[in-house]
């Protein structure tokens, strides 16, 4: 692991730097992400909130190494993102596991270079995190929704990246599923401390999960508001201060509509 | 669930059977005549040398084709331009039947084993070709990113996404493309050789008019296809192909 970080940078985990991102399309430049400076400090909880289509997925996708940005930089550590790293892993909304390996092949996929015996160690702890035992030689044809979504990230923690990225990771999931899955990713977070990057459309998860809500307005993607939530774990969802930042959070995206 | 379709075929032969006895002209001999026919051929030895002549010409004439038209194929549309280049070459050759190939076949290879060999190959080839052209197409983004995201090399990243998305797709391809070698097979052995069951039907009929004979050959033709197809449909049945077939 790199540490070459700056002295002016001590404590900043992902820095994103005057990030614009525009696609050519039919020879028209589209511009998606407008400006974007973001400091996320390491360990901390971000969730990216906008209207939908707004380049929320964009702007992950280019923290991650996958998108380049037409111009500015995303650095960790100070080092600036060339492209996807095993180091910090994206997790899809869907379809991310692969259906062709066991839960135990999944977990394991990115293992290859560990000796048989650490892997399989590594599993097993893994499948006990996000509490998968019993299924470790099930495909995921046989799994649920949310079974799929936990397997997903057991996979990416088990590589041992120091950034999660989450693209609406339990948007396709039902509501109850879905707040479990909160439950179960903030365990996670507080047991393994990474730091997280979370897309969502969704007010109450992002209320729920962050210490930090990054409002984006709509396309072309400005950050309109940073939110900051400051409420210990576990919280409280009928607290005056829940509801008074859930409430706001709603209002800024209301605003985010109109602007 | 098993005895239904053979309870069906059952009755099929009866019925055939009757309308032959009912009608006995010589448009078509009885199940019974076609059954004394194979018994017939298995007594002179012909039956399993010739079905051993077919078989051997199909499984070089498929064998080739899928070790060339896969990898090509995979290749081709992996790299959007070179699809782009190929795709149309691809369309002008698809629809040609193999059998317009037979007066080039034996032009290049002579009568013999080759040339029903050739034949075979042409018909698979790109049907091969333009199966693993779509499946890499139909291979989701995700995978493709998740594989990015752990860092493989293009070997692994070969070898254990790209080779697993695309097999279920390769196995469908693969099933439908040994059906076409079967009949591209019997056509060429009409023409091109000397043994065979295509070369049996044809031999049935010029040597004596045995149309026993040569239903016979047509109901061994069938039963060997059959069991063909149950063969690559059992590869549906591997586990980690599974997922891309549905539930049955």
């Amino acid at each position: 692991m790199s540490t070459q970080s700056s002295p002016q940078s001590a404590g900043v985990k992902l820095r994103v730097d005057h990030v614009r991102k525009a696609f050519e399309r039919d020879g028209n430049s589209i511009s998606v992400l407008e400006d974007i400076n973001l400091d996320v400090r390491n360990g901390e909880f971000i969730c990216l909130v906008g209207p939908s289509g707004a380049g929320k997925s964009t702007l992950l996708n280019v923290m991650g190494g996958f998108l380049s940005p037409t111009s500015g930089s995303v650095a960790i550590d100070g080092e600036t993102v060339q492209g996807p790293d095993p180091r910090r892993i994206l997790v899809f909304q869907e379809r991310g596991v692969f259906p062709w390996l066991t839960v135990e092949g999944n977990i394991g996929f990115g293992l290859s270079n560990l000796s048989d015996a650490e892997r399989k160690q590594r599993i097993a702890h893994y499948v006990q995190l996000v509490r998968l035992q019993g299924f470790e030689h099930s495909y995921p044809s046989d799994l649920s929704g949310g079974m799929k979504q936990r397997l997903q990230v057991a996979r990416a923690l088990a590589v041992n990246p120091d950034i999660l990225y989450l693209d609406e990771p339990f948007g396709a999931l039902d509501s109850v599923t879905r707040f479990i899955m909160r439950g179960e990713l903030l365990r996670i977070w507080q047991t393994e401390r990474r730091t997280i990057i979370f897309v969502t459309h969704d007010i109450d998860e992002a209320v729920q999960l962050a210490d930090r809500v990054v409002v984006l307005s709509s396309r072309p993607a400005k950050i309109q508001d940073i939110l900051t939530i400051d409420i210990d774990h576990p919280r409280n969802l009928s607290s005056p201060r829940y509801l008074e930042l859930r409430d706001q959070l709603a209002q800024k995206i209301g605003l985010a509509f109109s602007a | 669930m098993r005895l239904r379709p053979v309870a069906f075929i059952l009755v099929l032969l009866v019925i055939w059977q009757t309308a032959i006895s009912s009608h006995p002209g010589q448009l078509l001999p009885g199940p019974w005549q076609t059954l004394r026919g194979i018994g017939d051929l298995l007594q002179h030895g012909l039956l399993l040398k010739y079905v051993v002549a077919s078989l051997f010409r199909v499984t070089w004439g498929f064998l080739l084709a899928a070790v060339i038209a896969i990898p090509l194929g995979l290749t081709i549309g992996w790299y959007r331009r070179a699809e782009m280049a190929f795709n149309p070459l691809v369309q002008i050759f698809r629809p040609i039947s193999p059998l317009a190939w037979i007066p080039i076949a034996i032009l290049w290879f002579g009568v013999g084993d080759l040339s029903a060999i050739f034949l075979i190959f042409i018909g698979c080839f790109f049907s091969l070709l333009l199966t693993a052209m779509s499946a890499v197409h139909n291979i989701p983004d995700v995978y493709i990113n998740v594989g990015r995201n752990f860092g493989l090399s293009t070997p692994a990243f070969i070898y254990r996404v790209l080779y697993p998305a695309v097999a279920p797709q390769l196995i469908v391809g693969l099933r439908i493309t040994l059906g076409i070698a079967w009949l591209v097979v019997v056509a060429a052995e009409m023409i091109a050789v000397n043994s065979g069951l295509g070369f049996l039907i044809v031999d049935a009929r010029n040597a004596g008019n045995r149309y026993d004979l040569v239903v016979a050959g047509m109901v061994v033709i069938g039963i060997i296809g059959l069991l063909l197809d149950l063969a690559m449909r059992s590869l549906e049945q591997v586990k980690s192909f599974r997922w891309g077939f549905p539930e049955n």
